[in-house]
């Protein structure tokens, strides 16, 4: 075979490499969408984002108090009536959707990367890394959680949604980094990274190449996991107080009714929006945890 | 030929009493130990195929993977080109990457995630840092012609699973000579390939053996295959970590020496209904003996029909005229041959 | 009743298909023979030829969604004859492993792991309901696991994990003989074991097959073991029988292009090696199949009828039949 045929068809080959590239991307999308529960759960996350975004230019709030209309019942005007400020519980809760949002992105994405890097370090070094990652982990996952988050929030102010991410997500890599790292020793021991120590392929490579594509479904679930857990702790934390620097934040508004006094029934009704919210919000990414471990599984079984 | 007995001062690699115990964590410290092999001598010259057989658990793969560089033995030496490699993943040991390795499973020898074209582009790049993408794309087709996939591009954009067993095969092979290596270990390459495929991989192994002057070394359970791969090169007949028997295939086949080796071949069957063989293997016992805390006499001893006092002491292989046999009763082993009549092919060399 | 007294089952005209979400796909297509009683019949395929599905259906265990979509399955046992595709479902279950037992492939995962052998005998036997006493179980046991030269006391007790591979083979034909079947049918049962072990186990088999006259049904993938062991072989490919007769004339005469290939690429200890040639091609793709003769894209032999029509199974007068239009023609008695 002469040169320029060879190169011609290594081209031909790139080329075609890349069209099929953009295929498995398509068949991906496919596949992510064969799954009504994934359909269903991501389009209920797809709805809260764009209400988070578009909903306090459609319906701004506004935090001034207008005791006349104290404890309004629903109407069309205020669809989930005013609370005792009378302030529109409706738009609060719009308002406070984005404040949600950003706590669970942000500490799902904390938790999932430095759970994810750590789980890989330990588990492919082994030796003294894996013994001080796993003591350290080992210490994360044996004290109670909540009785830190309160000890923190006492030293230090929360007052911004990344500080209340990070005090979150100090507390939750710990179960996903022990998981990733007993995925990675398993694909050590297999013979196609067996091969890549033979060739003498760098670590990094071993590492970001071959290991993370392998857990990458793994993690993207946890993702979505950790998302949920993010906005449980972030109602706890809202909820008894901590992190008040956003009134409308979910868990802000159900703290103020609580504190306000559950023996008026009024100011129940105001809580309940909230927690409804929180609750569809929940299922929609237990929905699309599950779809997507129905989808990604099989593949997972077959490896 | 010529070159062959020009190198023959120092073989492509040497092994030089090879040990190898892993520690079995027992109750309380007492941990055991498994001695997976035992003083192993063996030289692969250039160009040569040997082949490693066995049963399971008589450390053959355990053998190629310290060939390899995968394991550090516990104790002994490995040479390449007469060079000490035992520290085998230093870096500075930059001829190690003459040793490549094809396993059994080509399915999980293979990165599932990645496609074809990314797990065989690696390790070029890897190692020809300065290569163009279009420099590594032309190895690639060529390498793909060699292993006989060709139109290369209907191969390359696949995951592993979308190709058979016998492409991922080749795809592998196509892998271990990407780095033109010296030596290739082959562990069982053909033992999970169709019956109808096998010869065609080996007679690429062959051809690859021929055409690109690389030495092999054949892992199988399989004499049958053993034979047909290797007919012109030596065998060595692996017992419990041990070397038992080694010497060309055809001698070792014509003339079994080991009574361990006679056993194992009485037991190949034989591709052929009217074929008479005596199904009474000459053997005390079925069970094999155990790799834990080895004493210094012959592993065989407990299933050895010829074995006496004397095979409680330690011994070392013992020279006959064609092969090197690890037994120190060889006087009291039959020497008639275990098949009536051996087609016999000629070596093309 | 001629075919009672030869045949221990028939199977007649049998298709297996495996309803898939998007299409049907067949995995056993229109296979027509019979198992002589007393006698070792193997079938020899690749993977995916369909061998293991088509044993299967004798005792209802192919793997789901499978089913016998035609053609009828026959079982002529001591009791009568037994249609066993109409069989319901606790009737087989009944018939199941008491005439009919198999030795599978993974004796490890055939195995319950948190069993004792013996509780796993005791289990099974209970399950039949056989009644008998302790006495009686243990001197069962015992006398069956000497047959296959095991030291009983010590096996019985012990878990699967605590066994070899070679001793697990032999728990499980010794189970496979617990409710004295009339037909044994082995999966493969030496591909993970090494040839020492194969050829004793082998030698057990033969033996079980010749003192107690119970027939038996392996599927292999390797020719060497047809040639040692069978006496009839029935050669599948792409989930069709292309050639069935008893061992000697199928490997002597090699009629069918597909066996002579099979028999070509299978390298000997002993025989010529200089002449061994691959079959060139793949196996077929079985929802992809080629018109005409699924064999023909490979077949050295192929002419135009081949690739237009499938041929249909001929029979060859000394018992074995074949697949092919030019079955048995080139046949010079010594094979090509």
């Amino acid at each position: 075979m002469n040169r320029t045929t060879t190169i011609r068809s290594g081209a031909a080959a790139a080329g075609r490499f890349f069209r099929e590239l953009g295929c498995s991307l398509a068949r991906g999308c496919r596949k992510f969408f064969s799954n009504t529960k994934t359909i269903v759960g991501f389009s209920i996350i797809v709805f809260f984002i764009l209400v988070a975004v578009f909903g306090p230019l459609i319906f701004p709030y506004d935090p001034s108090t207008d005791m006349a209309n104290a404890y309004l019942m629903p109407s069309w005007e205020h669809p989930f009536g005013t609370d005792w400020l009378g302030r529109d519980v409706f738009r609060q809760v719009i308002a406070g959707t984005g404040s949600v949002l950003e706590v669970a992105f942000y500490s799902a994405v904390f938790t999932v990367v430095i759970g994810t890097v750590l789980g890989i370090v330990s588990g492919y070094l082994g030796g003294w890394v894996d013994k001080v990652i796993m003591a350290v982990t080992n210490i994360f996952l044996s004290i109670p959680s909540f009785p830190i988050y309160l000890l923190l929030a006492a030293i230090v102010t929360i007052n911004t949604p990344v500080s209340l991410a990070v005090i979150i997500s100090i507390w939750s890599w710990a179960g996903l980094c022990r998981a990733v790292r007993v995925q990675i020793m398993s694909l050590k021991e297999r013979d196609f990274i067996q091969i890549c120590t033979v060739m003498h392929m760098s670590k990094a490579h071993i590492i970001f190449k071959e290991l993370l594509p392998n857990v990458f479904s793994y993690v993207a679930i946890n993702f979505v996991m950790a998302m949920r857990n993010a906005i449980m702790a972030s109602v706890g934390i809202m909820l008894v107080g901590l992190a008040a620097y956003d009134p409308t934040n979910w868990g802000a508004i159900i703290n103020a009714a609580r504190t306000k006094g559950l023996m008026n029934v009024k100011n129940i009704y105001i809580l309940l929006y909230p927690l409804v919210c929180i609750i569809i919000f929940q299922i929609s990414t237990l929905l699309l945890a599950n779809g997507l471990d129905e989808t990604l599984n099989p593949r997972l079984k077959v490896m | 030929m010529e070159k062959a007995t020009e190198q023959a001062k120092t073989p492509l690699m040497r092994l030089k009493g090879i040990n190898m115990v892993f520690k079995k964590p027992g109750a309380l410290f007492a941990d055991k130990n498994i001695h997976v092999l035992k003083d192993i001598d063996l030289e692969i010259g250039e160009k040569e195929i040997v082949a490693l057989v066995g049963e399971s658990g008589c450390g053959k793969t355990t053998l190629g993977k310290i060939i390899t560089g995968l394991y550090r033995p516990t104790s002994g030496e490995v040479y390449f080109e007469g060079e000490r490699v035992s520290g085998t993943f230093d870096k500075k040991i930059s001829s190690y990457n003459q040793v490549q390795f094809i396993q059994q499973d080509s399915y999980a020898a293979l990165n599932p995630v990645r496609t074809i074209y990314q797990s065989l582009y690696a390790p070029i790049k890897t190692h020809n840092r300065k290569w163009s993408r279009a420099r590594i794309d032309e190895r690639i087709e060529e390498l793909m012609g060699l292993i006989g996939l060709l139109p290369s591009a209907q191969f390359l954009s696949k995951y592993p699973h979308q190709l058979s067993g016998g492409q991922r095969q080749r795809i592998l092979m196509a892998r271990a000579i990407s780095l033109e290596p010296k030596l290739i270990v082959a562990d069982e390459p053909v033992s999970m390939i169709d019956v109808s495929l096998r010869l065609s991989l080996l007679n690429l192994m062959k051809e690859l053996n021929e055409k690109l002057d690389m030495s092999f070394v054949y892992i199988s359970h399989d004499l049958s295959t053993t034979r047909y791969i290797a007919h012109s090169g030596r065998v060595a007949v692996m017992y419990l970590g041990e070397i038992v028997e080694v010497g060309k295939i055809g001698d070792v086949i014509a003339s079994p020496r080991h009574p361990y080796t006679r056993a194992l071949l009485q037991a190949v069957p034989i591709p052929d209904p009217d074929f008479k063989g005596n199904d009474e293997l000459p053997l005390k016992s079925m069970q094999l003996g155990s790799l834990e805390n080895r004493g210094e006499g012959c592993s065989f001893f407990d299933r050895c029909l010829y074995a006496d006092d004397a095979c409680r002491k330690k011994f070392g292989p013992v020279k006959t005229e064609t092969a090197e046999v690890l037994c120190c009763g060889l006087d009291r082993v039959p020497t008639a041959p275990v098949f009536e009549k051996i087609i016999q092919t000629e070596e093309n060399s | 009743m001629q075919t009672n007294r030869d045949n221990i089952a028939v199977f007649s005209h049998v298709s297996i298909d495996y309803p898939l979400k998007k299409y049907t796909l067949r995995a056993v297509t229109d296979i027509t023979f019979e198992l002589k009683r007393g006698a070792i019949t193997a079938l020899v395929g690749e993977s995916g030829s369909g061998k293991t599905t088509l044993a299967s259906s004798l005792i209802r265990c192919i793997s789901e969604p499978g089913r016998v979509a035609e053609g009828e399955i026959t079982f002529y046992g001591k009791d009568g004859e037994e249609r066993l595709d109409l069989l319901p479902d606790p009737k087989m279950r009944a018939f199941r492993w008491s005439k009919v037992s198999m030795v599978f492939q993974a004796a490890q995962s055939a195995l319950n792991p948190v069993l004792t052998v013996r509780e796993q005998f005791t289990e099974t036997l209970e399950a039949h309901g056989e009644k008998l006493s302790k006495e009686e179980r243990e001197a069962k046991f015992s006398d069956l696991l000497g047959y296959v030269k095991l030291d009983a006391e010590r096996v019985l007790a012990s878990y699967p994990h605590e066994l070899s591979g070679g001793m697990k083979q032999r728990v499980m034909i010794a189970f496979a003989l617990l409710l004295d079947p009339e037909l044994i049918i082995l999966d493969e049962p030496t591909t993970a074991l090494d040839v020492i072990t194969q050829n004793y186990i082998f030698t057990l088999l033969k033996q079980i097959n010749r003192e107690k006259g119970i027939s038996m049904l392996l599927m292999t993938h390797d020719i060497s073991v047809v040639a040692k062991f069978a006496d009839y072989v029935g050669v599948m490919y792409g989930g069709r029988l292309m050639e069935y007769g008893d061992v000697r004339t199928v490997f002597h005469r090699r009629r069918h292009p597909y066996t002579a290939g099979l028999i070509g690429a299978t390298p000997s200890i002993i025989g010529d090696i200089s002449e061994m040639k691959p079959i060139e091609g793949s196996p077929p793709d079985l929802l992809h199949l080629p018109k005409g003769c699924i064999f023909a894209p490979r077949c050295p032999r192929c002419s135009d009828v081949c690739l237009t029509e499938e041929p249909p199974m001929r029979e060859y007068g000394d018992g074995s039949k074949g697949k092919c239009y030019f079955f048995g023609e080139a046949d010079d008695g010594k094979g090509n």
